[in-house]
Protein backbone atom coordinates (compact mmCIF):
# COMPACT_ATOMS: atom_id res chain seq x y z
CA UNK A 1 0.00 0.00 0.00
CA UNK A 2 1.14 3.47 -0.80
CA UNK A 3 0.60 4.68 2.75
CA UNK A 4 3.31 2.33 4.07
CA UNK A 5 6.22 4.18 2.53
CA UNK A 6 9.13 4.55 4.95
CA UNK A 7 8.77 8.32 5.30
CA UNK A 8 5.30 9.62 4.73
CA UNK A 9 6.09 13.16 3.70
CA UNK A 10 2.50 13.97 2.90
CA UNK A 11 1.61 13.89 6.61
CA UNK A 12 4.16 16.60 7.26
CA UNK A 13 2.93 18.60 4.27
CA UNK A 14 -0.65 18.41 5.50
CA UNK A 15 0.25 19.45 9.03
CA UNK A 16 2.94 22.04 8.35
CA UNK A 17 0.95 25.17 7.40
CA UNK A 18 -1.51 24.98 10.29
CA UNK A 19 1.21 24.09 12.75
CA UNK A 20 3.49 26.88 11.55
CA UNK A 21 0.91 29.67 11.77
CA UNK A 22 -0.53 28.41 15.04
CA UNK A 23 2.86 28.03 16.68
CA UNK A 24 4.32 31.29 15.41
CA UNK A 25 1.35 33.58 16.05
CA UNK A 26 -0.31 31.94 19.02
CA UNK A 27 1.87 29.61 21.08
CA UNK A 28 5.19 31.46 20.89
CA UNK A 29 3.64 34.89 21.70
CA UNK A 30 1.67 33.30 24.53
CA UNK A 31 4.83 32.00 26.14
CA UNK A 32 6.68 35.12 25.04
CA UNK A 33 4.20 37.17 27.05
CA UNK A 34 4.57 34.91 30.08
CA UNK A 35 8.34 35.24 29.72
CA UNK A 36 8.14 39.01 29.34
CA UNK A 37 6.35 39.25 32.67
CA UNK A 38 9.65 38.30 34.32
CA UNK A 39 11.47 41.27 32.82
CA UNK A 40 11.47 45.00 33.26
CA UNK A 41 13.23 47.99 31.83
CA UNK A 42 15.99 49.83 33.58
CA UNK A 43 17.40 52.75 31.64
CA UNK A 44 16.21 51.42 28.27
CA UNK A 45 17.76 48.01 28.88
CA UNK A 46 15.62 44.95 29.36
CA UNK A 47 16.65 43.20 32.56
CA UNK A 48 15.50 40.02 34.21
CA UNK A 49 13.67 40.79 37.45
CA UNK A 50 12.21 37.41 38.35
CA UNK A 51 8.85 37.65 40.03
CA UNK A 52 9.20 41.31 40.96
CA UNK A 53 6.44 42.40 38.56
CA UNK A 54 4.07 40.00 40.26
CA UNK A 55 5.16 41.23 43.67
CA UNK A 56 4.34 44.77 42.53
CA UNK A 57 1.02 43.61 41.08
CA UNK A 58 -0.07 41.90 44.28
CA UNK A 59 1.88 43.87 46.87
CA UNK A 60 1.84 47.51 45.80
CA UNK A 61 -1.57 48.88 46.83
CA UNK A 62 -1.59 51.10 43.74
CA UNK A 63 -1.63 47.98 41.57
CA UNK A 64 -3.18 45.38 43.81
CA UNK A 65 -6.29 47.45 44.54
CA UNK A 66 -6.93 47.82 40.81
CA UNK A 67 -6.23 44.14 40.22
CA UNK A 68 -8.52 42.81 42.95
CA UNK A 69 -11.20 45.28 41.91
CA UNK A 70 -11.00 44.01 38.33
CA UNK A 71 -10.95 40.38 39.43
CA UNK A 72 -13.91 40.87 41.78
CA UNK A 73 -15.89 42.64 39.07
CA UNK A 74 -15.00 39.88 36.64
CA UNK A 75 -16.19 37.23 39.08
CA UNK A 76 -19.51 39.04 39.47
CA UNK A 77 -19.75 39.41 35.68
CA UNK A 78 -19.29 35.64 35.37
CA UNK A 79 -21.76 34.88 38.16
CA UNK A 80 -24.48 36.94 36.49
CA UNK A 81 -23.92 34.98 33.28
CA UNK A 82 -24.12 31.65 35.09
CA UNK A 83 -27.24 32.60 37.04
CA UNK A 84 -29.14 34.38 34.29
CA UNK A 85 -27.83 33.49 30.84
CA UNK A 86 -27.50 29.74 31.21
CA UNK A 87 -30.85 29.03 32.94
CA UNK A 88 -32.68 31.20 30.39
CA UNK A 89 -30.82 29.42 27.59
CA UNK A 90 -31.75 26.00 28.95
CA UNK A 91 -35.38 27.03 29.47
CA UNK A 92 -35.70 28.42 25.94
CA UNK A 93 -34.09 25.31 24.48
CA UNK A 94 -36.43 23.06 26.47
CA UNK A 95 -39.46 24.92 25.16
CA UNK A 96 -38.09 25.04 21.61
CA UNK A 97 -37.46 21.32 21.52
CA UNK A 98 -40.99 20.37 22.48
CA UNK A 99 -42.47 18.23 19.71
CA UNK A 100 -44.74 19.75 17.06
CA UNK A 101 -43.99 23.30 18.07
CA UNK A 102 -44.80 25.57 15.16
CA UNK A 103 -42.48 28.36 14.07
CA UNK A 104 -39.55 26.88 16.02
CA UNK A 105 -37.21 27.86 13.17
CA UNK A 106 -38.39 31.46 13.34
CA UNK A 107 -37.92 31.68 17.11
CA UNK A 108 -34.45 30.23 17.19
CA UNK A 109 -33.33 32.38 14.25
CA UNK A 110 -34.68 35.54 15.92
CA UNK A 111 -33.31 34.79 19.39
CA UNK A 112 -29.86 34.17 17.93
CA UNK A 113 -29.75 37.59 16.18
CA UNK A 114 -28.10 39.55 19.04
CA UNK A 115 -25.26 37.00 19.18
CA UNK A 116 -24.09 37.83 15.67
CA UNK A 117 -24.03 41.60 16.24
CA UNK A 118 -20.75 43.22 17.15
CA UNK A 119 -20.08 44.59 20.63
CA UNK A 120 -19.91 48.06 19.14
CA UNK A 121 -23.49 47.85 17.97
CA UNK A 122 -24.74 46.18 21.14
CA UNK A 123 -22.94 48.59 23.43
CA UNK A 124 -24.16 51.73 21.70
CA UNK A 125 -27.70 50.54 21.11
CA UNK A 126 -28.17 49.76 24.79
CA UNK A 127 -26.48 52.98 25.79
CA UNK A 128 -29.05 54.84 23.71
CA UNK A 129 -31.99 52.86 25.06
CA UNK A 130 -30.94 53.27 28.68
CA UNK A 131 -29.99 56.90 28.24
CA UNK A 132 -31.99 59.27 30.43
CA UNK A 133 -31.89 61.86 27.62
CA UNK A 134 -33.55 59.82 24.91
CA UNK A 135 -35.77 58.05 27.30
CA UNK A 136 -36.98 54.82 25.70
CA UNK A 137 -36.38 52.93 28.93
CA UNK A 138 -37.97 55.57 31.25
CA UNK A 139 -40.81 56.02 28.76
CA UNK A 140 -41.57 52.31 28.71
CA UNK A 141 -41.38 52.02 32.48
CA UNK A 142 -43.77 54.96 32.63
CA UNK A 143 -46.25 53.07 30.46
CA UNK A 144 -46.50 50.29 33.02
CA UNK A 145 -46.47 52.75 35.91
CA UNK A 146 -42.99 51.98 37.18
CA UNK A 147 -41.22 55.17 36.20
CA UNK A 148 -39.94 55.63 39.74
CA UNK A 149 -37.74 52.55 39.23
CA UNK A 150 -35.74 54.20 36.49
CA UNK A 151 -32.18 55.25 37.19
CA UNK A 152 -29.30 56.03 34.84
CA UNK A 153 -28.14 52.47 35.34
CA UNK A 154 -24.94 52.70 33.30
CA UNK A 155 -23.85 55.80 35.16
CA UNK A 156 -24.33 54.60 38.72
CA UNK A 157 -21.52 52.75 40.40
CA UNK A 158 -23.77 50.27 42.13
CA UNK A 159 -25.72 49.25 39.00
CA UNK A 160 -23.35 49.75 36.07
CA UNK A 161 -21.57 46.39 36.19
CA UNK A 162 -24.74 44.36 36.63
CA UNK A 163 -26.39 46.29 33.81
CA UNK A 164 -23.48 45.55 31.49
CA UNK A 165 -23.49 41.89 32.51
CA UNK A 166 -27.19 41.70 31.69
CA UNK A 167 -26.59 43.36 28.32
CA UNK A 168 -23.95 40.72 27.65
CA UNK A 169 -26.43 38.03 28.72
CA UNK A 170 -28.96 39.49 26.29
CA UNK A 171 -26.38 39.23 23.55
CA UNK A 172 -25.14 35.70 24.20
CA UNK A 173 -28.16 33.78 25.42
CA UNK A 174 -28.39 32.28 21.93
CA UNK A 175 -25.27 30.17 22.42
CA UNK A 176 -26.41 28.08 25.43
CA UNK A 177 -29.84 27.90 23.84
CA UNK A 178 -28.47 26.40 20.62
CA UNK A 179 -26.07 23.97 22.28
CA UNK A 180 -28.70 22.70 24.71
CA UNK A 181 -31.25 22.53 21.92
CA UNK A 182 -28.87 20.30 19.96
CA UNK A 183 -28.27 18.13 23.02
CA UNK A 184 -32.00 17.77 23.65
CA UNK A 185 -32.66 16.79 20.05
CA UNK A 186 -30.03 14.08 20.23
CA UNK A 187 -31.82 12.23 23.03
CA UNK A 188 -33.21 9.12 21.32
CA UNK A 189 -36.97 8.80 20.98
CA UNK A 190 -36.90 5.35 22.58
CA UNK A 191 -35.69 6.79 25.87
CA UNK A 192 -38.48 9.36 25.92
CA UNK A 193 -41.07 6.81 24.85
CA UNK A 194 -39.97 4.49 27.62
CA UNK A 195 -40.36 7.38 30.06
CA UNK A 196 -43.85 8.01 28.78
CA UNK A 197 -44.75 4.36 29.20
CA UNK A 198 -43.77 4.75 32.83
CA UNK A 199 -45.97 7.82 33.09
CA UNK A 200 -43.20 10.39 33.24
CA UNK A 201 -44.21 13.29 31.02
CA UNK A 202 -44.03 17.05 30.84
CA UNK A 203 -42.00 18.89 33.44
CA UNK A 204 -41.03 15.81 35.44
CA UNK A 205 -39.76 14.25 32.21
CA UNK A 206 -37.51 17.27 31.79
CA UNK A 207 -36.13 17.18 35.33
CA UNK A 208 -35.78 13.40 35.64
CA UNK A 209 -34.84 12.25 32.14
CA UNK A 210 -33.63 15.09 29.95
CA UNK A 211 -31.68 17.22 32.42
CA UNK A 212 -29.36 14.41 33.54
CA UNK A 213 -28.73 13.57 29.88
CA UNK A 214 -27.76 17.14 28.93
CA UNK A 215 -25.50 17.78 31.96
CA UNK A 216 -22.32 17.31 29.90
CA UNK A 217 -23.52 20.05 27.53
CA UNK A 218 -24.23 22.33 30.47
CA UNK A 219 -20.68 21.65 31.65
CA UNK A 220 -19.25 22.66 28.28
CA UNK A 221 -21.36 25.82 28.28
CA UNK A 222 -20.13 26.72 31.75
CA UNK A 223 -16.49 26.48 30.78
CA UNK A 224 -17.10 28.39 27.53
CA UNK A 225 -18.82 31.12 29.57
CA UNK A 226 -15.94 31.15 32.03
CA UNK A 227 -13.24 31.54 29.38
CA UNK A 228 -15.29 34.10 27.46
CA UNK A 229 -16.02 36.22 30.54
CA UNK A 230 -12.51 36.26 31.95
CA UNK A 231 -11.20 37.43 28.62
CA UNK A 232 -14.01 39.91 27.88
CA UNK A 233 -13.12 43.45 26.95
CA UNK A 234 -15.06 44.81 23.99
CA UNK A 235 -18.45 45.51 25.55
CA UNK A 236 -17.03 47.39 28.53
CA UNK A 237 -14.65 49.33 26.30
CA UNK A 238 -17.44 50.37 23.94
CA UNK A 239 -19.97 51.27 26.61
CA UNK A 240 -17.74 52.78 29.31
CA UNK A 241 -14.40 53.47 27.62
CA UNK A 242 -10.96 52.25 28.61
CA UNK A 243 -11.35 53.79 32.07
CA UNK A 244 -14.29 51.46 32.75
CA UNK A 245 -16.23 54.13 34.58
CA UNK A 246 -17.92 55.24 36.71
CA UNK A 247 -14.84 55.24 38.94
CA UNK A 248 -13.59 51.83 37.72
CA UNK A 249 -16.85 50.21 38.84
CA UNK A 250 -17.00 48.19 35.61
CA UNK A 251 -13.29 47.49 35.29
CA UNK A 252 -12.64 43.84 34.44
CA UNK A 253 -9.38 42.03 33.71
CA UNK A 254 -9.58 42.69 29.96
CA UNK A 255 -9.91 46.47 30.31
CA UNK A 256 -7.27 46.51 33.06
CA UNK A 257 -4.87 44.64 30.78
CA UNK A 258 -5.58 47.01 27.89
CA UNK A 259 -5.02 50.15 29.97
CA UNK A 260 -1.85 48.80 31.49
CA UNK A 261 -0.04 47.50 28.47
CA UNK A 262 -1.31 49.83 25.77
CA UNK A 263 -1.67 52.99 27.82
CA UNK A 264 -4.46 55.54 27.66
CA UNK A 265 -4.67 59.29 27.79
CA UNK A 266 -1.63 60.36 29.85
CA UNK A 267 -0.54 57.01 31.20
CA UNK A 268 2.16 55.35 29.12
CA UNK A 269 1.85 51.71 28.17
CA UNK A 270 3.87 49.26 30.25
CA UNK A 271 4.40 45.96 28.40
CA UNK A 272 6.06 44.33 31.42
CA UNK A 273 3.25 44.95 33.89
CA UNK A 274 0.81 44.19 31.07
CA UNK A 275 2.47 40.81 30.62
CA UNK A 276 2.23 40.20 34.34
CA UNK A 277 -1.53 40.84 34.21
CA UNK A 278 -1.83 38.60 31.15
CA UNK A 279 0.09 35.97 33.12
CA UNK A 280 -2.35 36.25 36.00
CA UNK A 281 -5.28 35.94 33.57
CA UNK A 282 -3.61 32.91 32.00
CA UNK A 283 -3.33 31.29 35.43
CA UNK A 284 -6.98 32.03 36.23
CA UNK A 285 -8.25 30.63 32.93
CA UNK A 286 -5.96 27.60 33.18
CA UNK A 287 -7.23 26.96 36.70
CA UNK A 288 -10.83 27.15 35.51
CA UNK A 289 -10.18 24.82 32.59
CA UNK A 290 -8.39 22.32 34.86
CA UNK A 291 -11.22 22.39 37.40
CA UNK A 292 -13.59 21.67 34.56
CA UNK A 293 -11.51 18.94 32.91
CA UNK A 294 -10.51 17.05 36.04
CA UNK A 295 -13.11 18.02 38.59
CA UNK A 296 -16.35 18.26 36.64
CA UNK A 297 -16.09 16.58 33.27
CA UNK A 298 -14.78 13.27 34.57
CA UNK A 299 -17.56 13.08 37.15
CA UNK A 300 -20.39 13.75 34.74
CA UNK A 301 -21.90 10.55 33.54
CA UNK A 302 -22.06 10.26 29.81
CA UNK A 303 -24.64 8.04 28.22
CA UNK A 304 -23.93 6.23 25.00
CA UNK A 305 -26.92 5.38 22.91
CA UNK B 1 -41.51 12.13 18.47
CA UNK B 2 -44.83 10.55 18.09
CA UNK B 3 -46.62 10.02 21.35
CA UNK B 4 -45.99 13.26 23.15
CA UNK B 5 -48.71 15.68 22.23
CA UNK B 6 -48.88 18.95 24.01
CA UNK B 7 -52.10 20.12 25.48
CA UNK B 8 -53.50 23.34 24.13
CA UNK B 9 -52.77 25.38 27.24
CA UNK B 10 -49.16 24.31 27.28
CA UNK B 11 -48.73 25.15 23.61
CA UNK B 12 -50.09 28.64 24.16
CA UNK B 13 -47.82 29.14 27.16
CA UNK B 14 -44.81 27.96 25.15
CA UNK B 15 -45.59 30.39 22.34
CA UNK B 16 -46.17 33.23 24.79
CA UNK B 17 -42.76 32.73 26.38
CA UNK B 18 -40.99 32.41 23.05
CA UNK B 19 -42.71 35.47 21.57
CA UNK B 20 -41.83 37.51 24.66
CA UNK B 21 -38.21 36.53 24.41
CA UNK B 22 -38.12 37.12 20.66
CA UNK B 23 -39.40 40.65 21.29
CA UNK B 24 -36.70 41.21 23.91
CA UNK B 25 -34.07 39.97 21.46
CA UNK B 26 -35.23 42.03 18.50
CA UNK B 27 -36.56 45.18 20.16
CA UNK B 28 -33.27 47.11 20.49
CA UNK B 29 -32.35 46.42 16.88
CA UNK B 30 -35.82 47.39 15.72
CA UNK B 31 -35.85 50.66 17.67
CA UNK B 32 -32.46 51.65 16.28
CA UNK B 33 -33.36 50.99 12.69
CA UNK B 34 -36.76 52.75 12.72
CA UNK B 35 -35.41 55.81 14.49
CA UNK B 36 -32.56 56.17 12.03
CA UNK B 37 -35.14 57.18 9.43
CA UNK B 38 -36.74 59.90 11.52
CA UNK B 39 -36.16 63.59 12.01
CA UNK B 40 -34.41 64.65 15.19
CA UNK B 41 -37.60 65.99 16.71
CA UNK B 42 -39.52 62.77 16.07
CA UNK B 43 -36.74 60.65 17.56
CA UNK B 44 -37.24 62.34 20.89
CA UNK B 45 -40.96 63.00 20.74
CA UNK B 46 -42.03 59.44 20.10
CA UNK B 47 -39.17 56.96 19.88
CA UNK B 48 -41.43 53.95 19.43
CA UNK B 49 -43.40 55.26 16.42
CA UNK B 50 -42.69 53.98 12.94
CA UNK B 51 -41.09 56.49 10.54
CA UNK B 52 -44.33 57.78 8.99
CA UNK B 53 -43.91 60.12 6.00
CA UNK B 54 -44.27 63.30 8.06
CA UNK B 55 -41.28 62.37 10.25
CA UNK B 56 -39.29 60.62 7.57
CA UNK B 57 -35.80 62.04 7.32
CA UNK B 58 -32.52 60.74 5.92
CA UNK B 59 -30.36 63.45 7.44
CA UNK B 60 -28.52 60.91 9.60
CA UNK B 61 -27.49 58.82 6.62
CA UNK B 62 -26.43 61.91 4.69
CA UNK B 63 -24.14 62.97 7.54
CA UNK B 64 -22.64 59.52 7.88
CA UNK B 65 -21.97 59.00 4.19
CA UNK B 66 -20.43 62.46 3.87
CA UNK B 67 -18.11 62.15 6.85
CA UNK B 68 -17.01 58.61 7.39
CA UNK B 69 -15.15 56.40 4.99
CA UNK B 70 -17.52 53.52 5.57
CA UNK B 71 -16.93 51.99 2.17
CA UNK B 72 -13.20 51.77 2.88
CA UNK B 73 -13.82 50.21 6.29
CA UNK B 74 -16.14 47.64 4.75
CA UNK B 75 -13.53 46.77 2.18
CA UNK B 76 -10.89 46.25 4.89
CA UNK B 77 -13.20 44.07 6.97
CA UNK B 78 -14.16 42.06 3.93
CA UNK B 79 -10.54 41.45 2.90
CA UNK B 80 -9.45 40.50 6.42
CA UNK B 81 -12.41 38.20 7.00
CA UNK B 82 -12.34 36.44 3.62
CA UNK B 83 -8.59 35.87 3.48
CA UNK B 84 -8.39 34.64 7.11
CA UNK B 85 -11.38 32.40 6.47
CA UNK B 86 -9.74 30.91 3.38
CA UNK B 87 -6.54 30.07 5.27
CA UNK B 88 -8.36 28.74 8.33
CA UNK B 89 -10.44 26.41 6.18
CA UNK B 90 -7.59 25.25 3.94
CA UNK B 91 -4.92 24.78 6.63
CA UNK B 92 -7.46 23.53 9.13
CA UNK B 93 -8.83 20.89 6.75
CA UNK B 94 -5.33 19.74 5.80
CA UNK B 95 -4.26 19.35 9.43
CA UNK B 96 -7.55 17.70 10.34
CA UNK B 97 -7.08 15.21 7.51
CA UNK B 98 -3.57 14.36 8.66
CA UNK B 99 -4.73 13.86 12.25
CA UNK B 100 -7.82 11.83 11.45
CA UNK B 101 -6.50 9.72 8.57
CA UNK B 102 -3.00 8.63 9.47
CA UNK B 103 -1.61 6.84 12.46
CA UNK B 104 1.78 8.23 13.28
CA UNK B 105 3.92 8.87 16.30
CA UNK B 106 2.73 11.86 18.26
CA UNK B 107 -0.69 11.98 16.62
CA UNK B 108 -2.61 12.35 19.90
CA UNK B 109 -0.07 14.80 21.26
CA UNK B 110 -0.37 16.94 18.13
CA UNK B 111 -4.15 16.92 18.46
CA UNK B 112 -3.93 18.06 22.07
CA UNK B 113 -1.38 20.72 21.17
CA UNK B 114 -3.71 22.18 18.56
CA UNK B 115 -6.73 21.88 20.87
CA UNK B 116 -4.98 24.02 23.49
CA UNK B 117 -5.94 27.10 21.51
CA UNK B 118 -9.66 26.37 21.89
CA UNK B 119 -9.48 26.98 25.62
CA UNK B 120 -6.67 29.52 25.96
CA UNK B 121 -7.60 32.80 24.27
CA UNK B 122 -5.04 34.26 21.87
CA UNK B 123 -5.58 37.69 23.45
CA UNK B 124 -3.38 36.73 26.39
CA UNK B 125 -0.42 36.77 24.04
CA UNK B 126 -1.17 40.26 22.75
CA UNK B 127 1.88 41.93 24.29
CA UNK B 128 4.27 39.59 22.49
CA UNK B 129 2.16 39.60 19.31
CA UNK B 130 2.47 43.38 19.18
CA UNK B 131 6.24 43.14 19.66
CA UNK B 132 6.41 40.50 16.94
CA UNK B 133 4.41 42.63 14.50
CA UNK B 134 6.51 45.70 15.30
CA UNK B 135 9.66 43.70 14.65
CA UNK B 136 8.25 42.34 11.39
CA UNK B 137 7.09 45.80 10.31
CA UNK B 138 3.51 44.61 10.02
CA UNK B 139 1.84 47.10 12.36
CA UNK B 140 -1.03 48.90 10.61
CA UNK B 141 -1.28 46.33 7.86
CA UNK B 142 -4.14 44.00 7.09
CA UNK B 143 -1.59 41.16 6.94
CA UNK B 144 -1.06 41.39 10.70
CA UNK B 145 -4.78 40.96 11.32
CA UNK B 146 -5.03 38.10 8.82
CA UNK B 147 -2.17 36.23 10.49
CA UNK B 148 -3.65 36.66 13.96
CA UNK B 149 -7.14 35.61 12.93
CA UNK B 150 -5.85 32.60 11.02
CA UNK B 151 -4.04 31.41 14.14
CA UNK B 152 -7.10 32.18 16.25
CA UNK B 153 -9.48 30.22 14.04
CA UNK B 154 -7.33 27.13 13.43
CA UNK B 155 -7.77 25.20 16.72
CA UNK B 156 -11.57 25.00 16.55
CA UNK B 157 -11.50 24.35 12.80
CA UNK B 158 -9.09 21.42 13.18
CA UNK B 159 -11.14 20.02 16.05
CA UNK B 160 -14.53 20.14 14.29
CA UNK B 161 -13.22 19.07 10.88
CA UNK B 162 -11.29 16.09 12.19
CA UNK B 163 -14.42 14.85 13.98
CA UNK B 164 -16.21 15.02 10.64
CA UNK B 165 -13.42 13.43 8.65
CA UNK B 166 -13.37 10.42 10.95
CA UNK B 167 -16.86 9.62 9.73
CA UNK B 168 -15.85 9.45 6.02
CA UNK B 169 -15.76 5.81 5.01
CA UNK B 170 -12.36 4.13 4.59
CA UNK B 171 -13.60 2.15 1.60
CA UNK B 172 -13.86 5.29 -0.47
CA UNK B 173 -10.33 6.38 0.32
CA UNK B 174 -8.93 2.90 -0.26
CA UNK B 175 -10.74 2.67 -3.58
CA UNK B 176 -9.04 5.92 -4.51
CA UNK B 177 -5.66 4.52 -3.47
CA UNK B 178 -6.19 1.38 -5.55
CA UNK B 179 -6.99 3.61 -8.49
CA UNK B 180 -3.58 5.16 -8.00
CA UNK B 181 -4.60 8.52 -6.57
CA UNK B 182 -1.95 10.26 -4.52
CA UNK B 183 -2.72 11.21 -0.92
CA UNK B 184 -3.03 14.83 -2.04
CA UNK B 185 -5.50 13.92 -4.76
CA UNK B 186 -7.54 11.91 -2.25
CA UNK B 187 -7.68 14.91 0.05
CA UNK B 188 -8.56 17.51 -2.56
CA UNK B 189 -10.87 15.50 -4.83
CA UNK B 190 -12.51 13.00 -2.46
CA UNK B 191 -12.48 14.39 1.07
CA UNK B 192 -12.92 18.12 0.62
CA UNK B 193 -16.18 17.86 -1.36
CA UNK B 194 -17.55 15.42 1.22
CA UNK B 195 -16.93 17.65 4.23
CA UNK B 196 -18.36 20.78 2.61
CA UNK B 197 -21.24 21.05 5.12
CA UNK B 198 -18.78 20.94 8.00
CA UNK B 199 -16.63 23.53 6.26
CA UNK B 200 -19.63 25.85 6.03
CA UNK B 201 -20.27 25.49 9.75
CA UNK B 202 -16.65 26.15 10.64
CA UNK B 203 -16.73 29.06 8.23
CA UNK B 204 -19.63 30.77 9.96
CA UNK B 205 -18.17 30.12 13.41
CA UNK B 206 -14.84 31.57 12.33
CA UNK B 207 -16.28 34.51 10.48
CA UNK B 208 -18.46 36.10 13.18
CA UNK B 209 -15.76 36.72 15.80
CA UNK B 210 -13.33 37.99 13.14
CA UNK B 211 -15.81 40.46 11.68
CA UNK B 212 -16.85 41.69 15.13
CA UNK B 213 -13.43 41.84 16.79
CA UNK B 214 -12.40 45.16 18.27
CA UNK B 215 -9.33 44.18 20.30
CA UNK B 216 -6.81 43.38 17.56
CA UNK B 217 -7.78 46.16 15.11
CA UNK B 218 -7.49 48.60 18.02
CA UNK B 219 -4.01 47.39 18.94
CA UNK B 220 -2.48 46.15 15.68
CA UNK B 221 -4.10 48.27 12.97
CA UNK B 222 -5.63 51.52 14.20
CA UNK B 223 -4.53 53.62 11.21
CA UNK B 224 -7.24 55.24 9.10
CA UNK B 225 -6.56 53.32 5.88
CA UNK B 226 -6.61 49.87 7.51
CA UNK B 227 -9.48 50.35 9.97
CA UNK B 228 -12.05 47.60 9.99
CA UNK B 229 -15.73 48.43 10.05
CA UNK B 230 -16.05 47.48 13.73
CA UNK B 231 -13.25 49.80 14.81
CA UNK B 232 -14.30 52.44 12.30
CA UNK B 233 -17.85 52.62 13.54
CA UNK B 234 -16.70 52.60 17.17
CA UNK B 235 -14.54 55.68 16.65
CA UNK B 236 -16.99 57.30 14.28
CA UNK B 237 -19.94 56.92 16.63
CA UNK B 238 -17.78 58.24 19.44
CA UNK B 239 -17.34 61.50 17.52
CA UNK B 240 -21.06 61.98 17.05
CA UNK B 241 -22.30 61.32 20.57
CA UNK B 242 -24.68 64.26 20.44
CA UNK B 243 -25.77 63.89 16.82
CA UNK B 244 -28.43 61.27 17.37
CA UNK B 245 -29.45 61.04 13.74
CA UNK B 246 -25.93 60.23 12.68
CA UNK B 247 -25.37 57.75 15.52
CA UNK B 248 -28.57 55.85 14.75
CA UNK B 249 -27.84 55.86 11.02
CA UNK B 250 -24.32 54.55 11.44
CA UNK B 251 -25.53 51.85 13.83
CA UNK B 252 -28.13 50.79 11.29
CA UNK B 253 -25.50 50.73 8.55
CA UNK B 254 -23.39 48.46 10.75
CA UNK B 255 -26.29 46.16 11.62
CA UNK B 256 -27.91 45.61 8.24
CA UNK B 257 -25.11 43.84 6.31
CA UNK B 258 -24.47 41.42 9.18
CA UNK B 259 -28.18 40.77 9.53
CA UNK B 260 -28.59 40.04 5.82
CA UNK B 261 -25.61 37.68 5.83
CA UNK B 262 -26.99 35.96 8.91
CA UNK B 263 -30.41 35.45 7.36
CA UNK B 264 -28.79 33.92 4.28
CA UNK B 265 -26.54 31.58 6.27
CA UNK B 266 -28.67 30.96 9.35
CA UNK B 267 -29.83 27.55 8.16
CA UNK B 268 -26.23 26.50 7.64
CA UNK B 269 -25.23 27.86 11.02
CA UNK B 270 -28.04 26.24 12.95
CA UNK B 271 -27.66 22.99 11.06
CA UNK B 272 -23.99 23.08 11.99
CA UNK B 273 -24.62 23.63 15.68
CA UNK B 274 -27.23 20.92 15.82
CA UNK B 275 -25.21 18.66 13.49
CA UNK B 276 -25.62 15.02 14.29
CA UNK B 277 -28.55 15.81 16.50
CA UNK B 278 -31.19 16.00 13.80
CA UNK B 279 -31.69 12.48 12.67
Amino acid sequence: MAAKKPVRWHIAVFLAPALAVYTAIMIIPLFGTLNLSLFNEEGNVRVFVGLRNFITLFGDPLWSNAFWNALGNNAWFFLVHMLVQNPIGVALAAILSSPRLRMAVFYRTAIFVPTILSFVIVGFVWKLILSPIWGIAPGMLDMIGLKSLFAPWLGKEEYALTTLALISVWQFVGIPMMLIYAALLSIPDEVLEAAEMDGITGASQFWKIKLPLILPSIGIISILTFVGNFNAFDLIYVAQGALAGPDYATDILGTFLYRTFFGFQLQLGDPYMGSAIAGAMFAIILLGVCVYLFGIQTRLRRYQF
Amino acid sequence: MAAARLSKGRTIAAHAILITYTLIALFPVFVTVINSFKSRKAIFADPLALPWPEHFDLVGYQTVLKQGDFLGYFQNSLIVTCVSLFFVLLFGAMAAFALSEYRFKGNTLMGLYLALGIMIPIRLGTVAILELMVAAGLVNTLTALILVYTAQGLPLAVFILSEFMKSVSDDLKNAGRIDGLSEYAIFFTLILPLVRPAMATVGVFTMIPIWNDLWFPLILAPAEEVKTVTLGSQIFIGQFVTNWNAVLASLSLAIVPVLVLYLIFSRQLIRGITAGAVK
